[in-house]
């Protein structure tokens, strides 16, 4: 890297083998502090939008399941509702009710996966380890009822394709009561650690106003003290039944958006011990014959934001548009608003805080011209590590 | 804001509609020609606080829609502007990225998979198509979707006659 550049780019990606999807970030950089950022995305576009053309009404949930392997109960729930309201039919009780446990089982194991990669970005390794191990009794419970760990292809449009036994319901609340345990400890211990305070306080702070401009969505937008949560405005599936809180932070930083979600693991707790009780007897699916002519929109609350589906239908069997936008496509353009200003050993935490991006910096090259430096993703992660030793050195 | 406000608030810009349209309390469609979608988007965003929520365009028979979607939270309301592009050879409409930076992505989007040009907008480069991707291919256009299609089913026919 002989080459003398007026500023020094930063490259973030565009590979990363933790990550769903591939993402390329360019930071510019004056010394250590990020002035610039542009980012590419779609090295994975599947075109999922134009396959959805393809297939008949009730093929789709199990294509859309594929969107993220992550979201995959809420990606076909947000579909269904759009469907549903086309049709205009109201699924059964117990299947509303059986959607609300896999989607707030899904959320626990998503905000857990989330906690435990910040950590380990941060240099936390026990947090790491040990959330995951927390996390592991959840995706157990959604392997028994749905048969995967992911991609549990459990909605169809007029129910559910497979029923929670009752004889698992005891089970489930044994499981949630020792998690419920363990994640208090996290919230006591974790966040009231002086390091960790020093470390993501004040670090990448999106304020309400840009939040509103780049339109974020879910724990982004509430940790920037904006209180949206489809859940509460738009109920869906059995919510208007269930009583919880919303949980938002005012301050914007990653420590904000990290309490939202670890505060919103143990709202989910309370949701799904409200559905166990709640559970009615009965079918879990009606047959639906024809789908109208008509346009319908979901939404449904994903672990990382409003999950937004648009359906068109003609009255034949398959839609005739289907547009699907998950939350990051709008959280990950505000890193611009967040990243601009900060140290590039923050950076890593900053975009680790949207979620998607926890990690967009496993392989990255630095090109810093003042030094004649080249970074990879190694030294960066250094970089932060090395910042909350000297701020543990500090503290202790 | 309630629902009978929302409702009072978009009187006001009715003159740049063509209709209203509610399919359900919670779900209002407003219709309007490409020309006025601008001064409705603004309005909606800026005077009433709508949060954005994203864009979808759709290539109709004989013309494109934009539609709008922004959100009501406080009742759950969808409020979507379909704005209809009637040429349907070179369709363009204002670009509202200048008052909604969150709306950047999707119209690059738009553009690279359906070919309208967004005015104004500061940066319209490819998002979603890959670089070698040849130009002035839209692929969810209708017309593209078809063509490929008659291609494909020449090839097979051509292996057939081969075997």
């Amino acid at each position: 890297m002989k080459k003398i550049l007026n500023k020094p780019v930063l490259a973030v990606g565009p590979f990363h083998p933790l990550q769903e999807e591939a993402e390329f970030f360019q930071l510019t950089l004056d010394g250590e502090i990020v002035t610039d950022i542009d980012m590419r995305i779609s090295y994975n576009h599947r075109g999922i939008e134009a396959i959805s053309e393809t297939l008949q009404f009730d093929q789709v949930p199990f294509l859309v399941s594929r969107v993220c392997g992550i979201c995959s109960a809420s990606h076909p729930l947000a579909y269904v509702n759009a469907v549903e309201e086309i049709a205009g039919v109201t699924p059964p009780e117990r299947a509303q009710y059986v959607r609300v446990i896999i989607n707030e089982l899904e959320r626990i194991h998503s905000h857990l996966l989330w906690f435990g990669l910040a950590g380990h970005f941060i240099g936390y390794d026990t947090v790491f380890m040990w959330t995951w191990k927390y996390r592991e009794p959840v995706l157990d419970i959604l392997e028994e009822i749905t048969g995967n760990r992911n991609n549990y292809g459990n909605v169809c449009v007029g129910g559910c394709r497979e029923d929670i036994p009752n004889e698992m319901l005891p089970k489930i609340r044994q499981k949630l009561d020792e998690l419920e345990k363990k994640v208090e400890m996290l919230v006591k211990v974790v966040l009231d650690d002086p390091v960790i305070h020093a470390r993501l306080k004040g670090v990448g702070i999106l304020t309400k106003e840009a939040a509103r401009q780049y339109a974020v969505a879910g724990p982004t937008a509430r940790g920037s003290g904006i209180t949206i949560d489809v859940r509460r405005d738009d109920p869906y599936a059995a919510y208007a039944d269930l009583d919880w809180n919303v949980i938002t932070q005012e301050e914007g930083d990653v420590f904000a958006k990290a309490v939202v979600r670890l505060l919103e693991v143990l709202e989910s707790v309370k949701i799904i011990r409200q559905a166990l009780d709640k559970l009615p007897d009965g079918p879990i699916a009606i047959e639906i014959k024809e789908i109208p002519p008509g346009q319908g929109c979901g939404h449904a609350e994903a672990p990382r934001g409003e999950t937004f589906h648009y359906v068109r239908s003609d009255g034949g069997n398959r839609p005739v548009r289907h547009k699907i936008r998950a939350p990051s496509f709008n959280n990950v353009p505000s890193f611009r608003a967040s990243c601009i200003g900060q140290h590039i050993a923050d950076v890593t935490i900053t975009l680790a805080a949207v979620d998607p991006c926890y990690s967009c910096t496993e392989r990255l090259a630095v090109v810093d011209s003042h030094n004649n430096v080249t970074h990879d993703y190694e030294t960066l992660l250094k970089l932060s590590r090395e910042k909350t030793a000297m701020i543990k050195r500090q503290v202790l | 804001m309630k629902q009978e406000e929302l409702k009072a608030r978009l009187e006001e810009i009715k003159d740049k509609l063509i209709a209203i349209e509610q399919p359900r309390d919670n779900r209002i469609y407003l219709l309007c020609e490409a020309e006025d979608a601008y001064a409705v988007d603004k309005f909606l965003f800026e005077e009433m606080n709508l949060r954005f929520v994203i864009t979808t365009g759709i290539d109709s028979d004989d013309c494109f829609e934009v539609l709008y979607h922004f959100a009501n939270d406080e009742t759950g309301t969808f409020v979507t502007t379909r704005a209809f592009i009637r040429d349907h050879e070179n369709p363009s409409i204002e670009s509202i990225t200048p008052f909604i930076a969150g709306a950047e992505w999707i119209e690059r989007e738009t553009h690279d998979i359906l070919g309208i040009d967004f005015k104004n907008h500061p940066n319209l480069r490819r998002l979603i198509l890959s670089d070698d991707w040849p130009e002035g291919v839209y692929p969810l256009r209708k017309a593209c979707v078809l063509s490929k299609a008659k291609e494909l089913e020449k090839e097979l026919e051509n292996e057939k006659d081969t075997e």
